[in-house]
């Protein structure tokens, strides 16, 4: 800075303030420079964020309707029940395909030519026969009658009713031919073409036909494997817990189980797959892609975080409880289980349910143990081949079919509102039962 | 008897225990002048005689459960006639497999010969054989443990201490699993990674240059060999997390600073939650969000500026990949300048600095070792991360620096090596447990070296 010596009178003085003051508009473009990098720091974050959302749900709502098309089938005696006889087990294994066939022939009478014709039926979806097989199971007597149904559209034509395939396109690079997006327009000029709101999605296994597909078998694995994960993960984690803060000595084995919890947080969850694929199901030769494995591997995940949750939660008691509950001659462990461990119990749940909400999104260890098989039916245990939620995402997302990036984007709908409830519910629990000591 | 239903019937039984246990100890202080010169409550009785009765059959049950496949395999295997012993364990494996097919009922691969069906019905027999011994054996223990417990029973029986010293040992043995948790992810991936240098050696497979890893079908056939040199995966690995990190320090630690620092008290309610919601948000999503929207994002980009990119180009996954991390770079850092004395601000304000000066010199300096911590931890972070380089990165194994180029990473490699059905001893997938190995060394030091920088500088300023 300046040398400031009262003693070169001769000289013209240069005081400091005035070097400060001349640096001051320097100085505060400086601040004003720092404070906006800050601040648009923070607005690219939370534009990642926006952004993210914006694209999964402008990708995934329209995955949520269904394109049904009405057609007039008949349901033929001579086709379904020559004999007359309502035989349960004839009338389910007549062909169904046929009638849907017919009725779209009977639509279109004057299509005619293979190429045509196999054009024509596929603008239904090969699950309307089901459709079909299913109403007549449930109503026999619809045999011989002839009904105005809404079948299911096939994916390509959900995507053009959806816009998701360009009209203006050419017709050489369109999935879709200008003679169906002909017989579209008759059909929407009748009122014969809707969308509904698509109820299979939700109930559905997965498909290769998008239109059928559904989360419905990968939310019950989802189930399944966070029932396993949750019921060997929670009562380990709390005893862990509770063994570290109330009772362990100050020693070698205890700093060493610190060291090695702390460790297992940061471990990539791929190598929790290994160590399942490894150990469970080469060396104790369970079963692949059964929840259960799934479960058990989720359970070592998440253990960490429920132990240093629940550490936390049991340093929060004050020390006045434990020493009150000694003083009238509890021992230590009737202190801890008494009333340490219910005071505690609050921050130990919320805990519980991160850990939890952190398995139901994990994918890599699934991978894996074998759990990214194409599972068609719906699992009923913990022992049956399932998907998961985020594995079914993974799967879809890799199928080549456009119709597939809308169900993608509505099962990551489906997978961030079931994550949202569950962070809710451990913010409630613990604004609730949140106690200041 | 199933294993569900068994272990049913064997809670029924220790509720059993407890309740009998419960009423001897009342009976016998009847004797004794009354249940208050009992040594403790009557439910520690009650207790003593459940544990008893449920533990060591617990015990063994699991045992049970988990070498009953293996014990029963081999002794199918015994009676297999000689021809098919001496196939070698793949084709061996298959048989097996087709054995175990025919007991289900299901679909089988091959003819059914008499032998086939004669394992099947041996396999049948001793699957039954060992249901039906397991629920003795298991059963039976329980009465015994709780019987022999029960009959102990007597005022001056030490119960309460005897179940605490009982619950003691169960707590002990919750907190061990954590460490049996890494002693079984070391074991298992050196076991395989040992075998898997056995046949490529350790030097070719940490410093080859050329990944292929498709094992020949003929030996005659061209680049016969797979190739396991790991090189361009490391680079791959580094190249996708050095985007990131790029993305990450410098937004997550200028969020952290301006959070901190400067924000009104509601701006910050409103923008930290906000922010770590990118923490909570399941990588398969933005692993979707690179393929689907920022993949095609950056290569119109590229092509608007004339330049070649590929479809999966590392910058595409490295960029989703650096939003992922913000949040750890940016909390953790928040919580380390917090930690800095609010006096050591004051002392700078009172010497006249504006307050990015004093960020700059003299809270960042002071935070520093806890940012450095944080940033490494978010590189462990980074290059452990599966599902954003799965569904976004390439799988061709490149040599190059170039972020428009599409490379390939550790964790694609492993996820591509073991997902489907292979057998289990091929130098493929013995090659992702090598490779699994090098992720969990590299990121185990990286996490060892962050905590204990941050756990120093924590002691630093308490």
């Amino acid at each position: 800075m300046s040398d400031d010596n009262p003693s070169s009178a001769g000289a013209p003085r240069r005081r400091t303030i005035d070097a400060v003051r001349a640096s001051l508009p320097r100085r505060y473009a400086k601040e004003r420079r720092f404070r906006l990098t800050g601040r648009l720091a923070v607005l690219t974050g939370l534009a990642f964020v926006g952004s993210l959302f914006l694209s999964i749900i402008l990708n995934g709502y329209t995955g949520f309707e269904q394109t049904y098309l009405k057609v007039q089938v008949t349901f033929d005696q001579e086709a379904l029940d020559p004999e007359g006889r309502r035989d349960p087990a004839a009338l389910a294994g007549a062909d169904y395909a046929a009638l849907v066939k017919r009725a779209m022939q009977a639509a279109f009478p004057d299509v005619s030519g293979r190429s045509e014709l196999r054009e024509l039926f596929g603008m239904v979806s090969s699950g309307a026969e089901y459709q079909l097989q299913d109403m007549v199971k449930a109503d026999p007597s619809l045999v011989g009658t002839t009904r105005d149904l809404w079948l299911i559209a096939s994916d390509d034509v959900d995507m053009v009713m959806k816009g998701h395939i360009d009209r203006r396109v050419p017709e050489d690079q369109r999935r879709v031919s200008d003679r169906v997006l002909g017989w579209l327009d008759v059909l929407e000029k009748k009122g014969a073409v809707d969308t509904r709101f698509n109820w299979r999605f939700f109930t559905n296994g997965d498909s290769r036909e998008p239109e059928l597909a559904g989360i419905g078998g990968a939310v019950m694995g989802s189930f399944y494997t966070l029932l396993v994960c949750l019921v060997i993960s929670f009562p380990i984690g709390v005893a862990a817990a509770v063994y570290l803060e109330e009772f362990a000595p100050k020693n070698r084995l205890t700093d060493l189980i610190e060291v090695n919890i702390n460790n297992l947080a940061a471990v990539p969850s791929i190598v929790f797959g290994l160590l399942g694929l490894a150990v469970l199901i080469n060396f104790f030769g369970m079963p692949r892609s059964a929840p259960v494995v799934g479960g058990l591997v989720l359970a070592l995940m998440v253990l960490p975080t429920i132990i240093i949750a629940g550490r936390a939660a049991l340093k929060s008691v004050p020390p006045s409880i434990r020493e009150a509950a000694l003083g009238v001659g509890a021992s230590k462990m009737q202190t801890v289980f008494h009333h340490v461990l219910p005071l505690a119990m609050p921050g130990m749940m919320t805990g519980m349910i991160i850990g939890m909400a952190h398995a139901l999104g994990e994918t890599a260890p699934l991978l894996m143990i074998g759990m990214v098989a194409f599972v068609v039916d719906v699992p009923k245990g913990f022992f049956d081949p399932s998907t998961l939620l985020p594995v079914q995402i993974y799967l879809w997302a890799d199928s080549p079919e456009r119709a597939f990036v809308e169900k993608t984007a509505a099962a990551i709908i489906v997978l961030l509102a079931f994550l949202i409830a569950m962070n809710a519910l451990a913010v409630y629990l613990r604004k609730r039962f949140e106690r200041r000591w | 008897m199933s294993t569900p239903l068994l272990i049913a019937a064997l809670l029924v039984l220790t509720a059993v225990a407890y309740v009998l246990g419960r009423r001897r100890s009342v009976a016998v202080s009847a004797g004794a002048g009354g249940i208050r010169n009992l040594h403790s409550l009557p439910s520690y009785y009650g207790s003593y005689a459940a544990l008893w009765c449920l533990i060591p059959a617990l015990l063994v049950l699991a045992l049970w459960v988990a070498f009953r496949s293996t014990i029963v395999t081999e002794l199918v295997v015994r009676d297999l006639p000689q021809e098919m012993q001496q196939l070698g364990p793949d084709r061996l494996g298959l048989v097996l497999n087709d054995v175990r097919n025919l007991t289900s009922g299901n679909v089988v691969s091959r003819e059914v010969t008499p032998e086939l069906r004669a394992a099947a019905d041996h396999l049948k027999s001793l699957e039954r054989t060992s249901a039906a011994a397991m629920a003795v054996v298991v059963l039976s223990l329980g009465v015994i443990g709780g019987g022999l417990a029960w009959r102990q029973i007597s005022p001056r029986l030490r119960a309460r201490n005897r179940v605490e010293a009982i619950v003691n040992v169960l707590l002990i043995v919750a907190s061990l699993i954590a460490i049996f948790t890494t002693v079984g992810i070391v074991l298992s991936v050196l076991f395989e990674s040992i075998l898997f240098f056995r046949t490529v050696p350790m030097t070719s497979f940490l410093f080859g240059l050329d990944w292929s890893p498709q094992i020949a079908l003929r030996a005659d056939q061209a680049g016969s060999s797979g190739a396991f040199g790991a090189v361009p995966l490391f680079t791959g690995t580094l190249l996708i997390s050095g985007i990131a990190m790029l993305v990450a320090v410098p937004i997550g630690l200028m969020a952290a600073i301006y959070l901190s620092e400067y924000a009104s008290r509601e701006f910050r309610a409103v923008a930290k939650p906000v922010l770590e919601v990118l923490a909570g948000i399941p990588t398969v999503v933005y692993g979707f969000f690179a393929a689907l929207t920022v993949a095609p994002l950056v290569r119109d980009a590229g092509v608007a500026l004339g330049l070649e990119v590929a479809s999966e180009s590392a910058l595409a996954a490295g960029l989703v990949m650096g939003i992922m991390i913000i949040p750890f770079v940016s909390s953790l850092s928040d919580d380390v300048i917090n930690a800095v004395p609010q006096s050591m601000r004051d002392a700078s304000y009172a010497l006249g600095a504006t307050q990015s000066e004093t960020v700059r010199q003299v809270v960042l300096p002071a935070a520093l070792p806890g940012i450095v911590g944080s940033i490494l931890l978010a590189v462990s972070r980074a290059i452990g991360e599966t599902m954003i380089v799965v569904m976004a990165a390439g799988l061709s194994a490149k040599l190059t620096a170039n972020p428009l180029d599409s490379v390939t990473t550790v964790t694609v490699q492993i996820v591509t090596l073991l997902v489907g059905d292979q057998e289990f001893d091929s130098p493929k997938t013995l090659a992702a447990f090598a490779l699994g190995l090098v992720l969990f060394v590299v990121t185990l030091g990286l996490n060892v070296i962050a905590l204990h920088v941050v756990r120093k500088y924590r002691e630093q300023y308490e």
